[in-house]
Formats: structure tokens, C-alpha cells, sequence
């Protein structure tokens, strides 16, 4: 896969819930292998496109195409089964599970049932924390022992495509930037693509090949991350700092 | 019937009117209900002179239900609390009133006082229950109060066989009620009287709880109903509130039982089982738990609906034994389904598709 | 004493059946939040399905695997067709339609098999065994536990050893996560209704032949009893509504043994109230879920 294929491709998406329309007319492009990240202020529309991406929300215009192909009307559990993972926002542990029937859970679908043990146990071996606490209930751990659960339960998928809603709330700076190099190791190691919303942008930025910036349901600038961070005027004009 | 007192008013979720009507009865609602009180009961006079004794006999139990269907529909629609006991509420009236009629008449007491005297103790007695339940209710949410007016329903009729010396088991209570009164003329017809008695009681209900909803208790009722913390924040006592509903409700339920006792002139068990209470419910959410007219629809449907089988199945010639099966169950069968039916694809009921008719009509033909 | 003792053993047996039914209702609440109105119709209508195979091949055993697939079919059927366009943004609306349910199931089988008492027989005696003088428990007791025990261990593989009771736990504690994660909520939903649903017909099964016999209204007090087990034990609980149901089932047997049957529906109408007021959470949950 060259890095020039396109994953992801969005256009004119509208969606909302109820009457209000919360995306209008989103145009987004997103590369293999890259990391794109979509940033905004609270209510720009970044939950609600990653939710319409994975089909919790019903689009009501527009086109999604996801690795050469339309999805239209597939069911949400479907997507996992193409490769598109996506964690949600707040993590989505299941509280009343133990951390390895969290882990399991994020492979159950597949029939390869061989490797499906292989990537729990490579998602063991990446997040050593989780390693000790199989057994501990969901609601047992910490904000950062989440996440790692929520990423390693996405992981053991083996996905093409992460759909990554807002990781860094409310963790430490320090697990923040762990899971930013993670990331970055992904996309570098296994060509992995990821789709991070955040409203941490510096954060965001420092592992982001791509990004947009979205405002009250529009996408309002695509550009480099790279340019984001060093055109102060560009920055000071989308994201006002 | 008086549907017309109230339906504008369930409508809209708070009167229009409300900031001009202080009090418990705004004066010109108060009138106008009264009016259409009125009006309706001449006309039902007329209509029981024209009706042959079986049909004001059918009459009299619309009248009946209806107490029963209304109060119902102010619980469950106007207060969103569910009770699966009404039919147990039910003969709690009808069985004071037995108790009450036979006592009187064993004592010698005749005259016009006897019927209103022992219909009042019927519904003092159903407000007692009724507060008792409302108290554990007004704890309870959804399924769980559900839960307990069910138990409420089982064990109310197994009851009368526990104290058997009193209510006479199964057999139940034969009632004595006197003949019209004399100075209607020797040839009354008793079932024109008993139209009569049921309709004046049922008139009395709906004017009550037209009233009642249209009141600044209707909108504590319904604002507990919507949003119970907003209703706190907004200085109601919902606990309170709930209570009320509870007590009103088994008020009218209590007196369409006693109603019933007078109209069977017996009562027993079976009368009152749990499949009443479920009938009761299914027949207001049928009619439309939307406004107290819908409890009109429900108490015509509740009577009229056995009979409609009933002669349906006359049609199709059948076995004897497959008409018997089939008489006392195609009538459950088909309100369960319209039940299911109504629940799932028009919530309103009766009274809400009526509505929305009316208003199609009305947008169709704009008022010049 | 030794009526002391009887009633106890009794109570145990009519408390296992208890246990079952409760146990029905809390897989369809935990599942779907429903407390299922229809699981008392819909357990008879298996049994009379099972009446109907033990009538046609004179075998115990085919009518009780038909109660039982029966069960399973109804509890999908009930879900698939109606419970599944119901309105689930009031719990008024799901009682409701549960309860027309009850109606149209209770009226077609009065219309199909009458409205009489059917004599339901049993595979074991029903005599009492004696210890020493001590009438204790019947081999029909003894049935009656080991298949209930049975259905016990069974859920508890099923839920906590399989793949498909960690798809079935996940979507019911989080169906929009499930559905992200590959699993199919909606078929793990039906399934769960088909479980109950035969679970709920195993103690038809059981419990109808020690009472007066099939009836369509047969379950309804038994339906009382077993909602006040399942409140007792707190609804969410499958191991609650198991101590529920022997609770209740004694209380019952106490009662219906020293001031007579008529009593049992008042006591379980007072045991119900005493529990949902004083302790509202149920006795086995930590949890303050009674507003729902």
C-alpha cells in the first residue's frame, strides 16, 4: 500500500440529529498510512462526523467512501469487519467486564481464530499494564488504563482505519504523549491510518500528517499539520492561539 | 357523552387560559363544563326514553366503565402512573356498596337517601385503598408500581374468599337494590332507572375531572407526568401530587364498581379479576390516554366490543362448543391485539386519530 | 414439627420453580430493561404446546423438549415481531404492549384448548419419600431441583465460559459499543428473549402439575410470585433472583401451610411492598435503579 492511496473518502456529508443538521456538506479526504486529525472548539461536529463515518449516525446527504467502496446502508457491525475500528468518545470500557473480556470482545467477530488470539497477545505485550490486570473489572482502572484498553480492544481487530475520539481527556501529559508515540509507531510499523479527533491540538499536531479544522458543523481549512503549527497567522485565525 | 368538556384542554399541554383562571375552578370553566354537563345529560335523557331496556340496560354499563376508565386515564395519562389494579379498585366499590345496600335494607332504611348513601361509602372507602396504594406508588416507578398493582389485582378477589364470612367466596354478594320509585309511575322500566343512576354518576365523574384537569392540580398532575425533577424545581410536591392521583383515580373507579354492584344487583370475584384491570387499561389506552374524552371511547369500546364478537361469531355457523371457546375469548384476543396495535402505531388512540382528522379537515377548509 | 419440616422442604421445591421464573425475568431486564409482563402467558402457551406432544405420542419427555423449543420460539418470535417496534422511551409503553400480549396468547389458547383445567401428570411420583417418619421430599421434588440446578450451571457457563454470553453480556451492559466492536446486539437480544422465554416455560413445566393443572390463566399468580422473588433479589442479579426465588417460595409455603392458600396472594402482595419500601434496592444489589 503506497501512501498516496486513498482510505478514506468523504463528500458533501450532512447529518444531524433531528431536524438541526450538525455536519453540513463535509468534504474530507483521508490517505493510507497517515495520521489526519480533526480539530475544533466543543460542538464543531468531530464527535458527530466520526459517528456518522462508523453509522450510528444516520447521514441524511452526502457520500462516504471507505477503501474504494460506498457505505451505504452497512450495518455498524459490519465495519469492523472491513477494518474500521472506532473508539469512542469516553472510551467506551464496558464497566462491567474484566479487562481481558474487553480485549476478547474486539475479536469475537473474527474467523480466524488463530490469529485473533495472536493480536490479543501482541496487545498484552504493548500495553504491559493491561497484562497485570486481566482480571481486574472495567471500572476498576484508570483514566490511562482505559484508553490503553479502549486502543488495545480497537487493536486486536487488526484494523485498516482508527477512528480516535478525543484520547487525550482527561489523562496526564506525560500518558498523553505515550499514546501519541504509539500512534505514530503504528502508523510507521503497520501502516496503520488513524482519524484523531482531539480538542488537545498541540497534542494532536505533534503526530498528525494531515489536518482539518471544523467549526459549528462545516470543515473551515484542510492543510498540513506541519503548516498548522508553523503558520502562526493560520493557526491564530482557525484555532485562535 | 361530555367529550367535547375537555378535549381542547388535554391538547395543549398547559391551558391557554390558565393565567386568567386562578383556583382550583376557574369560574367561566367551570360554567362551561357545567353547560355541556347539562346538555349532555338531556340529551342521554331523551336517549334513555327512546332505548329499549336492554340497550339503556348497555347504556348503564358504558356509564359504569366509564368512572372507571376516566379515572384511569387522569392516573395514567394525565399523571403517568400505571396501574394494572383498577379492576381490584373496582370491587372495593362494588363490595361496600353490596355491603352497604344489604345492611341498609336489613335495617329496615328505604327511600331516596339509601342509593346515594351507600355509593358514597362505596367511593370513601375505594379513596382509602386507593390512598393506601398511592402512598407505596408514589416510591415506585414504572415497572415496579406495575409489579405492585398487579399484585394488588391478583390478591384483591382472592381476598373475598379469606374473609368469606363477610364476602361469601367465590358465590359472592347478592345486592338488594329497590325498584324505581314509585312516583316514576308502577311500570317503570328498571333498567331505564338504572340508566339513570349510572349516567348521573358518570356525568358527575367527568364533570369533576374536567374540572379537575383543567385546574392548577390537572397541570401539577401533568407537569410530574413530564418531567419530575423540573416539577420539583418548580416548588410542585410530586410525592404529594402522586398521591392525589392515586386517591381521585380510585374515587372513580370505587364508585363505577358500586355502580356495577347496583347494575348486576350482585358481586362476586370473577367480576373483578385480574382480566378487568387489564381490560380497563387496554380500553383507556385504546381510547386515547391523551384527554378524558378518550376514557368515552374506552368505556363504549369495553361494552360494545364482546357484543360486536358476539354476534360476529353468530354470522359464521359454528359447533356449539367451538361458539362457546370462542365467545368469551375472540373479544380478549381482539383488544390485545388493538392494544399492541395502537401502541405501536398510534400512541393517541381513539381520541388522538380523531384528532388528528379533525385538524386535516380543518387545514383543508380554512375558516373564512 | 415434622409440618414444619414438610412445609420447609415443600417451600424449597415451589422455591426453585420460583427461582427459575424469577431468573427468566432478570436475563429479559438485564437484557433489554424490560420487566416482561408476557413471560407468564408466554411460559402456559409453552406448555400447552408440550400437552399437546405428550397427548399426540404419549411421552412425557418429547412434550417437555417441545415446552421447552417452544419456549424458545415464542421468546424469538415475541421479540422479533412485536417487543422490538416498541416505543422504549417510556416504561409505560412496554408494559402495555406485554400486556396485550397477555390477552391475545391467554384468548387463543382458551379458543384452541378451552378454558378448563387440563390435567398436566408428571414423569416421577409425587408422593413423598419418608426419612425415618418424616415425609420429606417426593422424587418429583427431586426432579424438580436437579433441572432447575441444571439451568443454573448452564446460564452460568453460558454467560461467563462462552463467547456468545460475552456477546450477550456486552450488549446488554453496552449495545452501541457492542455493535462498534463486530457484535450483533439485535441477534444477541433475541436471544436473550428466547432464553428466558424457556427458561420461564421449564418452570411452567414444572411448577403446573403440582397446582391444578394447564389453564391458560395458570402462571399468573405464579408470575406475582416470582416478580416479588426477582425484586427481592434486585432484578439485576441472576444469583438474587435464585435466593429470591427460595425466599419467596418458603415464605409462601409457611403461609399457604399454616393459615391457608387464599392467603398467599395477600402475603405476596404484602411481602412485595415490604421489600420495595424498606428496601427499595432489593435485598442482593447495591444499585438504586427502582426510579427507572
Amino acid at each position: 500500500m503506497t501512501a498516496d492511496d486513498v482510505i478514506l473518502q468523504v463528500r458533501g456529508l450532512t447529518a444531524g440529529y433531528g431536524a438541526a443538521p450538525v455536519l453540513q456538506e463535509v468534504d474530507l479526504t483521508v490517505r493510507a498510512g497517515t495520521i489526519a486529525a480533526v480539530l475544533g472548539a466543543n460542538g464543531a461536529g468531530k464527535t458527530t462526523l466520526l459517528r456518522t463515518l462508523s453509522g450510528l449516525v444516520r447521514p441524511s446527504g452526502g457520500e462516504i467512501v471507505y477503501g474504494g467502496q460506498p457505505l451505504r446502508d452497512v450495518p455498524v457491525e459490519q465495519l469492523v469487519r472491513r477494518g474500521m475500528a472506532h473508539v469512542p468518545e469516553g472510551r467506551g470500557v464496558v464497566a462491567e467486564l474484566t479487562v481481558d473480556e474487553n480485549l476478547r470482545l474486539g475479536g469475537l467477530w473474527r474467523r480466524d481464530r488463530e490469529d485473533a488470539g495472536k493480536a490479543l497477545a501482541e496487545v498484552y505485550e504493548l500495553f504491559e499494564p493491561l497484562a497485570q490486570r486481566r482480571r481486574s473489572a472495567g471500572h476498576q482502572l484508570s483514566g490511562g488504563e482505559r484508553q490503553m484498553l479502549a486502543l488495545g480492544r480497537a487493536l486486536v481487530a487488526r484494523p485498516k482505519l482508527l477512528l480516535l475520539d478525543e484520547p487525550s481527556l482527561g489523562l496526564a501529559p506525560r500518558v498523553i504523549a505515550q499514546i501519541m508515540a504509539l500512534l505514530r509507531h503504528l502508523r510507521d510499523s503497520t501502516g496503520l491510518t488513524v482519524l484523531l479527533v482531539e480538542q488537545n491540538v498541540r497534542s494532536a499536531l505533534s503526530v498528525a500528517d494531515e489536518a482539518v479544522v471544523m467549526s459549528l458543523g462545516r470543515i473551515v481549512t484542510a492543510t498540513s499539520a506541519d503548516r498548522l503549527r508553523d503558520d502562526e497567522e493560520l493557526r491564530h485565525a482557525y484555532l485562535g492561539f | 357523552m361530555s367529550e367535547q368538556t375537555v378535549s381542547p384542554a388535554a391538547a395543549a399541554p398547559a391551558p391557554r387560559r390558565a393565567g386568567l383562571l386562578p383556583g382550583l375552578f376557574g369560574r367561566s370553566t367551570l360554567l362551561r363544563h357545567l353547560i355541556l354537563a347539562v346538555l349532555a345529560g338531556v340529551l342521554l335523557f331523551l336517549l334513555t326514553q327512546q332505548l329499549d331496556p336492554f340497550r339503556n340496560f348497555q347504556l348503564a354499563t358504558v356509564a359504569a366503565y366509564l368512572c372507571a376508565t376516566a379515572g384511569l386515564t387522569l392516573l395514567v395519562g394525565m399523571n403517568g402512573q400505571l396501574s394494572l389494579g383498577h379492576g381490584a379498585l373496582m370491587a372495593v366499590g362494588a363490595y361496600t356498596v353490596a355491603l352497604a345496600q344489604n345492611a341498609l335494607a336489613e335495617r329496615g332504611i328505604t327511600g331516596n337517601q339509601v342509593l346515594p348513601l351507600s355509593l358514597a361509602l362505596g367511593v370513601l372507602v375505594t379513596m382509602v385503598a386507593g390512598a393506601v396504594i398511592g402512598l407505596a406508588a408514589a416510591r415506585l416507578r414504572g415497572p415496579y408500581l406495575a409489579g405492585v398493582t398487579l399484585a394488588v389485582a391478583v390478591a384483591v378477589p382472592a381476598a373475598t374468599v379469606t374473609f368469606d364470612e363477610t364476602f361469601n367466596s367465590e358465590q359472592g354478594l347478592s345486592v338488594a337494590v329497590e325498584p324505581p320509585p314509585l312516583s316514576l309511575g308502577l311500570y317503570f322500566p328498571n333498567e331505564r332507572w338504572q340508566a339513570w343512576v349510572a349516567l348521573t354518576g358518570a356525568l358527575l365523574t367527568m364533570l369533576l375531572l374536567a374540572n379537575l384537569v383543567r385546574s392548577r392540580v390537572g397541570r401539577n398532575l401533568r407537569a410530574v407526568r413530564d418531567d419530575e425533577v423540573a416539577a420539583r424545581l418548580a416548588g410542585i410536591h410530586v410525592g404529594r401530587t402522586q398521591v392525589l392521583a392515586f386517591v381521585v383515580s380510585a374515587a372513580s373507579a370505587g364508585l363505577g364498581g358500586g355502580l356495577m354492584a347496583l347494575l348486576a344487583q350482585s358481586v362476586s370475584p370473577g367480576a373483578f379479576s385480574l382480566t378487568l384491570s387489564l381490560f380497563l387499561l387496554m380500553a383507556v389506552v385504546i381510547g386515547g390516554l391523551g384527554s378524558l374524552s378518550g376514557a368515552v371511547w374506552g368505556a363504549l369500546l369495553l361494552v360494545a366490543l364482546p357484543d360486536l364478537t358476539h354476534d360476529s361469531a353468530q354470522w359464521v355457523s359454528l359447533s356449539p362448543a367451538v361458539a362457546q371457546r370462542l365467545e368469551g375469548n375472540l373479544p380478549l384476543a381482539v383488544f390485545g391485539l388493538t392494544l399492541i396495535v395502537v401502541m405501536i402505531a398510534a400512541p393517541g388512540g381513539v381520541q388522538g386519530l380523531l384528532r388528528r382528522i379533525g385538524a386535516r379537515v380543518r387545514r383543508r377548509a380554512p375558516a373564512r | 414439627m415434622d409440618r414444619f419440616v414438610f412445609l420447609t422442604f415443600d417451600g424449597l421445591s415451589k422455591g426453585a420453580v420460583l427461582a427459575a421464573f424469577a431468573l427468566a425475568l432478570v436475563l429479559i431486564w438485564r437484557a433489554a430493561r424490560i420487566v416482561n409482563f408476557a413471560q407468564g402467558a408466554m411460559a402456559v402457551a409453552a406448555a400447552y404446546a408440550g400437552y399437546s406432544v405428550t397427548t399426540a405420542t404419549g411421552s412425557y419427555w418429547l412434550g417437555f423438549g417441545a415446552a421447552l423449543v417452544g419456549g424458545l420460539l415464542i421468546g424469538m418470535v415475541v421479540e422479533r415481531a412485536v417487543m422490538r417496534f416498541v416505543d422504549h422511551s417510556s416504561p409505560l409503553s412496554e408494559v402495555i404492549v406485554a400486556l396485550g400480549l397477555v390477552l391475545v396468547m391467554q384468548a387463543v389458547l382458551g379458543m384452541v384448548y378451552g378454558n378448563e383445567f387440563l390435567p398436566a401428570g408428571t414423569p416421577f411420583s409425587r408422593n413423598a419419600l419418608s426419612v425415618g417418619e418424616v415425609p420429606l421430599l417426593s422424587r418429583y421434588d427431586l426432579f424438580v431441583f436437579g433441572a432447575v440446578l441444571l439451568v443454573l450451571l448452564g446460564l452460568a457457563l453460558l454467560f461467563t465460559r462462552t463467547s456468545v454470553g460475552l456477546r450477550m453480556r456486552a450488549s446488554a451492559f453496552a449495545p452501541e459499543v457492542s455493535r462498534l466492536l463486530g457484535v450483533n446486539v439485535g441477534g444477541m437480544l433475541t436471544l436473550g428473549w428466547a432464553l428466558a422465554s424457556a427458561v420461564g416455560a421449564l418452570a411452567a413445566m414444572l411448577v403446573i402439575p403440582t397446582e391444578l393443572g394447564l389453564h391458560p390463566h395458570a402462571m399468573d399468580l405464579v408470575f406475582v410470585s416470582a416478580f416479588t422473588a426477582a425484586v427481592v433479589g434486585g432484578l439485576d442479579s441472576p444469583p438474587g433472583a435464585v435466593v429470591g426465588g427460595l425466599t419467596v417460595g418458603l415464605i409462601l409455603s409457611y403461609v399457604s401451610g399454616y393459615l391457608g392458600s387464599d392467603v398467599t396472594p395477600m402475603a405476596v402482595l404484602v411481602l412485595l411492598l415490604a421489600v420495595l419500601l424498606v428496601r427499595p434496592g432489593g435485598l442482593f444489589s447495591s444499585t438504586v435503579a427502582r426510579q427507572a
